[in-house]
């Protein structure tokens, strides 16, 4: 990729390396250069190691000269998707061996009473233990040792690598799992023993095993391709530290990752997300929307205030839940590769079915004859098929092939002109992403209108106008190289350490100075981490959260304390205030009840000024020319420039395309794009 | 005519409205039924004839069909008392007019525009308690509705945008748990004032007219795709019958009985033959036996729209007088159970026009149970406690597959408490929380499995209270599948287990400290020739443990047999 400046001094690189389902993306800071840059390499799907070596091997002479390197993964997330996780064994209370299983009776989807559930751990592995602790934590049954000793080579015979031990009740006390998952990994050959109240000492079982379960059936994936990439790494000079993104968005350490592995979940989308907050909040935009449009989904992230919500739960898939906090992603299935179709009822739909990247859309030429987004784009002229995406290592374009898919699917059926038909599917597709963005924010309080709207990924600037028209935003903003911005979210990533208990108690009967030594008990096990990575901070900011709730209510509202106003009085103020914020009116007179505590410590790393990455160019460029694009109904002549090349400063009034290697920028009439002082492009409405 | 970009924008933005509405119900209710189980439901109505124009993806099933009813009801009551205002919102729990029982609260607010009415919003959830004999009002032994719970005709709760406090406090004091009432009322009254919010600000931008226009478009579209399939199936009489094990007054079967008719592109559902209204409260009304054919027809047919189109296909011939037809002062209180079995003689009817289509019988039971009793601990003396919850069971088998295990009633989006949630609130311990081996039907693809749940009291005394069905006759499979196992439910007196007369319906049942209560679920019906079943799916449900050696034994003695 053309980008950026010249490689400074090879001493103490920050590296961040995002490996996606297509490309390897690796950002490149020098901080003692005052440089950075990016390379690209193709990604190596199921052998994720070797495509990161590759892109390595292209950053410096020597790994030596990386100082950190930070790594966003989808390793955890595909094994989990594909069910490519170890062979795992639960040892769990009498009684209750199907609590995977059963999870919370609900069903893949409300009409059609059809699809099922295979558990990640099946029924013969999970064995039964005579256990048993009470809701108030008192113990009815001590754990009989033998039984679980017996349990765990019983395991080991079957060929389970990993297991995971969850007692009813332990999160109200954990002694019996304890002693049990002592003596398991007393005989237990490797380090792949997962504690459920370790990694979830909170309430609600089958959201707690499960999470704790996926956790063991991640260790050996997860911990074996790190232990390898460190090995690979070390093999090439490499002595700095390998630090991994967490779905929280926070880093941590290679050691915590192996521990921890399900915090991975979503390592790569939270890395984009925290690059485009840090983008947001350095242009002068703490409130954004963003929108990564890749080939079979749209995924949608909101950041308020400068920072990213953050989510309590995620489903992977039916029944696969993952408790733990993490970037709060909606995800529709709305990509390039989504196709267009006409349903019997005569509605045209876009998605969810997609072409993926193989075949992929029609153009491509793979296969495939039915459209797709990327079709309509190309038909229309908003990408232009002699330069595709990539930098050539994708494939080429066939604008006739996605004219005739577009024909026979949907103009056809709709008896519109191919034109007016590839338009529709536009606006379908663009109505569904806005459908997306109003999720992450009108349905948590937010107004659409008041937040600027962030496309990265490779597909998400051709849609930039439309989405600012469908929700009303007033401004858009185009990251420099939207194409790496989860790369660049890796090295800007500060390191987080996250912490539940559940105390479940009346706010009356809290006893304040048990809550403040539980809080003060968290932040030491939180410093562990952060110390054990060796990695220096500029500083350490944290953050408590209590779950609590009217006694009666099921769901809890978040709600935010400080240190200082740990009192009685002091939380009710709080809870009232959060109450009222999500409710419109808090009900006095109905006492109240604290379930959970979370606590966060962050460990600041330094920030390295975005202003590296802008343009250094000060003239205007010539146009490149002009391409016809159709748009509203009719033809029209759009400027053509190369992005990378328009100084600081720089304004171009749509209808304009900007090409740049990794995405192109649609400007549509009525709007204008201006490079601000980091090289991003800011796109308002021009003033009618 | 609108374009059908338009179209298709219209859709998506109105069904969000519903949805979001169901959003801010679930996120501020008090109640688990509503919070948890998402036991209500938000949409928006035709403001001439109270057909259902656009509902919420995850609100529960039943009410897409009944909801109708309820805001014609409300209609009705209004045009008689002064009509309806701006900012009214009307209250009511009849279940004669508007469907289901007396627990479900339906909120209907009119949306005007420019003065002149444009639609109804409507809200309907599930409230703890409401008065009547029995705690959560799941009164096996009611003869009358009086004894299920409080009456409420349509009243204005809110009147031109102010809270009426004179209802109010009829309704707090109508119940044993006023606190509860109060904050799930609140979140209905918050759903339908974001929902009138988001409702102006679309016909803002989009204009009134074009939105009546989708509306329509999307009624007809409805229409058309689901005669088009009904064209599809083969024309023909297909007679089903089923039965419920007795109404919990008397100890006699129900018959449900069914002739579905398919000729050309209309559908018949014919329920002559079903047996009369009966002394317990396992009745229905009208308005409730509609909504179970149109829940059972969108399992059936999936991709059709969720709005009345669906059933302007359809004629449901239902005689007066019927169990399913039944009229005030009927009990209505277990009405889940009825239309269950209604949608259960739907699915085998069908399945003898198409199999592939239908889906063997779930496991038909919602089996409320409730243990309440009051706290004999120094801090807590004399303070009452409730535990009530449904359970799940197995779905049945299909074309595509084996049936889900542990999933949810058709009727219901509903999940299940956490065991830890039920344990930390209320004085019981969970000594088995399971999949019930052997509960499920055989066949070339079998059910899923039913579940035990096994609770011990942890209090001095309590009393137990259990609704059931499926007790003496199972889910049946189709295509040539197998029944699936009984619903089974028994409970200890001094150590002993002791199986309830009418077997899953039971009242004031006393339980001392250490007493269990024991449900084992049934678990779906199967789908095609159990001989067919490939051998490596049989050596799984072995190794599994999902069906034991001696199951086997026993089918293939019956096969032999037959």
């Amino acid at each position: 990729m053309s980008a950026a400046q010249e490689a400074g001094p090879t001493q103490g690189l920050v590296v961040g390396v995002d490996v996606g389902g297509t490309f390897t993306d690796l950002f490149v800071l020098d901080e003692a250069g005052g440089s950075a840059r990016v390379v690209k390499v193709p990604s190596t799907r199921g052998e994720e190691a070797r495509g990161f070596m590759n892109g390595i091997a292209r950053v410096a002479d020597g790994a030596n000269a990386i100082a950190t390197i930070v790594h966003g993964t989808t390793v955890g997330t595909n094994a989990l998707l594909e069910r490519k996780v170890a062979r795992t064994g639960i040892i769990t209370t009498a009684g209750f061996r199907d609590v995977l299983e059963m999870r919370r009776r609900d069903r893949p989807q409300t009409w059609g009473l059809r699809g099922n559930y295979e558990p990640v751990v099946p029924r013969d592995l999970r064995l039964e233990v005579d256990e048993r602790v009470l809701a108030d934590g008192a113990v009815h049954t001590p754990v009989n040792l033998d039984q679980v000793e017996a349990a765990a080579r019983a395991l080991l015979e079957q060929g389970c690598e990993a297991v995971c031990v969850f007692f009813v009740n332990a999160y109200a006390n954990p002694v019996n799992e304890a002693q049990a998952v002592a003596r398991v990994r007393a005989i237990w050959p490797n380090g792949n023993v997962t504690a459920a109240t370790e990694v979830l000492p909170e309430i609600r079982e089958f959201e707690r095993c499960s999470t704790a379960v996926l956790n063991a059936a991640l260790q050996p994936v997860v911990g074996s391709y790190l232990t390898r990439l460190e090995s690979d790494l070390q093999q090439h000079g490499f002595d700095g530290e390998l630090l991994v993104v967490q779905s929280n968005g926070g880093v941590m350490s290679r050691q915590t990752a192996c521990d921890v592995p399900v915090r991975t979940a979503l390592s790569g989308p939270a890395a984009g997300v925290i690059a485009c907050a840090a983008i947001a909040r350095a242009s002068g935009f703490p409130n954004v929307v963003t929108g990564d449009m890749g080939g079979t989904s749209f995924d949608v992230s909101l950041v308020a205030n400068g920072e990213a919500s953050l989510s309590a739960q995620t489903s992977i898939d039916f029944g696969m839940v993952v408790r733990a906090p993490m970037i709060q992603i909606e995800t529709i299935g709305a990509g390039g590769g989504s196709i267009a179709s006409v349903d019997a009822g005569g509605l045209l739909q876009v998605g969810p079915e997609s072409a993926g990247s193989i075949p992929g859309p029609a153009c491509y030429g793979r296969g495939n004859t039915r459209p797709t987004v990327t079709d309509a784009n190309v038909l229309l002229g908003r990408i232009s098929a002699e330069r595709p995406l990539g930098g050539g290592l994708l494939a080429t374009m066939d604008v006739e092939l996605a004219r005739a898919a577009i024909d026979e699917h949907v103009a056809g059926p709709l008896g519109l002109t191919v034109y007016a038909a590839a338009e529709a599917i536009l606006t379908v597709a663009n109505a569904k992403m806005a459908g997306a963005i109003r999720v992450v924010s009108i349905e948590r309080g937010h107004d659409p209108r008041k937040f600027a709207y962030m496309p990265f990924g490779g597909g998400g600037a051709l849609h930039v106008c439309a989405m600012m028209n469908e929700v009303d935003a007033a401004h858009g903003i185009v990251p420099r190289y939207p194409g790496v911005t989860s790369a660049l979210g890796c090295v800007m990533a500060d390191m987080r350490h996250d912490g539940v208990q559940t105390l479940n108690t009346a706010l009356n009967a809290l006893d304040v100075d048990d809550l403040v030594a539980r809080i003060d008990g968290l932040a030491v096990a939180c410093q562990e981490r952060l110390d054990s990575a060796g990695v220096a901070f500029e500083g350490i900011r944290e953050s408590i959260e209590l779950d609590m709730l009217y006694v009666g209510q099921s769901h809890t509202v978040r709600v935010e304390v400080t240190r200082d106003a740990l009192t009685q009085a002091g939380i009710a103020a709080a809870f009232d205030l959060a109450y009222r914020a999500a409710f419109g009116r808090s009900l006095t007179g109905i006492p109240v009840r604290i379930l959970n505590l979370r606590y966060a410590r962050i460990g600041q790393r330094p920030k390295f000024d975005l202003a590296l990455l802008a343009p250094t160019c000060q003239d205007m460029p010539d146009a490149l020319g002009t391409q016809a694009v159709f748009h509203a109904g009719q033809w029209r002549d759009a400027v053509r420039y190369a992005r990378l090349d328009l100084p600081v400063g720089a304004e171009v009034a749509g209808p304009a395309i900007l090409e740049q290697p990794d995405t192109t920028i649609w400007i549509e009439p009525g709007f204008e794009g201006r490079v601000d002082a980091l090289g991003n492009l800011l796109i308002t409405r021009q003033p009618s | 005519m609108l374009d059908p970009v338009t179209l298709a924008v219209l859709k998506g933005r109105l069904e969000q409205i519903a949805d979001e509405m169901d959003a801010t119900l679930y996120r501020s209710a008090f109640n688990p039924i509503i919070a948890e189980a998402h036991d209500a439901c938000h949409g928006m109505y035709d403001a001439a004839t109270g057909a259902t124009l656009i509902q919420g993806k995850s609100g529960l099933p039943v009410f897409v069909g009944a909801m109708a009813f309820a805001v014609k009801a409300a209609a009705k009551a209004a045009a008689q008392r002064g009509g309806m205002v701006d900012g009214d919102v009307w209250l009511f729990n009849d279940p004669y007019e508007g469907g289901t029982h007396a627990n479900d609260f339906k909120l209907v607010r009119p949306v005007f525009r420019q003065g002149k009415l444009f639609c109804f919003l409507a809200s309907a959830a599930h409230w703890h308690d409401v008065g009547g004999a029995v705690p959560g009002n799941y009164n096996p032994a009611a003869t009358e509705c009086w004894q299920e719970a409080v009456q409420i005709p349509p009243v204005r709760i809110v009147r031109a945008g102010t809270l009426d406090l004179d209802v109010l406090a009829i309704l707090k004091a109508n119940t044993r748990l006023p606190d509860s009432l109060w904050g799930d009322l609140n979140g209905q009254l918050a759903a339908l004032e974001l929902g009138a919010g988001r409702l102006a600000g679309l016909l803002d931008e989009y204009g009134d007219a074009t939105v009546l226009e989708s509306l329509d478009t999307l009624r007809e579209r409805a229409r058309r795709l689901m005669r088009d399939h009904i064209a599809a199936l083969p024309d023909g009489q297909y007679a089903f019958e089923d039965m419920l094990d007795n109404d919990g007054v008397r100890d006699t079967p129900l018959r449900i009985a069914l002739t579905l008719t398919i000729a050309g592109d209309r559908l018949t559902l014919d329920f002559n033959g079903t047996s009369p209204a009966c002394a317990g409260p396992v009745n229905i009304s009208r308005a409730t036996a509609i909504a179970a054919c149109y829940v059972a027809l969108k399992h059936l047919f999936p991709d059709v729209p969720a709005n009345a189109g669906v059933l302007d296909a359809v004629d449901v011939v239902l005689p007066d007088g019927l169990v399913i037809s039944a009229d005030r002062p009927r009990p209505v209180g277990g009405y889940t159970e009825t239309i269950l079995r209604m949608i259960d003689v739907i699915f085998c009817a069908m399945a003898q026009a198409a199999p592939e289509r239908a889906m063997a019988q779930a496991y038909g039971t919602i089996n409320a149970l409730s243990i309440a009793g009051y706290r004999s601990d120094a801090a807590r003396k004399g303070q009452r406690w409730v535990m009530f919850s449904f359970f799940g069971g197995g779905h049945g088998g299909h074309s595509d597959g084996d049936g889900l295990s542990h999933g949810n009633a058709p009727i219901s989006t509903a999940t299940i408490p956490p065991l830890e949630i039920l344990e930390a609130a209320y004085p019981v311990r969970f000594t088995q929380w399971a999949l019930r081996p052997d509960s499920a039907g055989n066949g070339t693809h079998r059910g899923g499995l039913g579940a035990i749940y096994e609770i011990e009291l942890l209090e001095d005394s309590a009393d137990a209270f259990i609704f059931g069905e499926r007790g003496r006759s199972a889910p049946k499979g189709i295509a040539g599948g197998g029944e699936a196992a009984l619903n089974v439910f028994r409970y200890q007196q001094n150590g002993q287990w002791q199986t309830p007369p009418m077997r899953s319906k039971m009242l004031g049942i006393q339980l001392q400290r250490g007493d269990r209560v024991r449900l084992e679920t049934p678990g779906g019906g199967g789908y095609g020739d159990p001989a067919a079943r490939a051998p490596a799916a049989r050596e799984h449900d072995r190794k599994m443990g999902y069906v034991s050696e001696k199951r086997e034994e026993r089918d293939n003695t019956k096969e032999q047999l037959a």
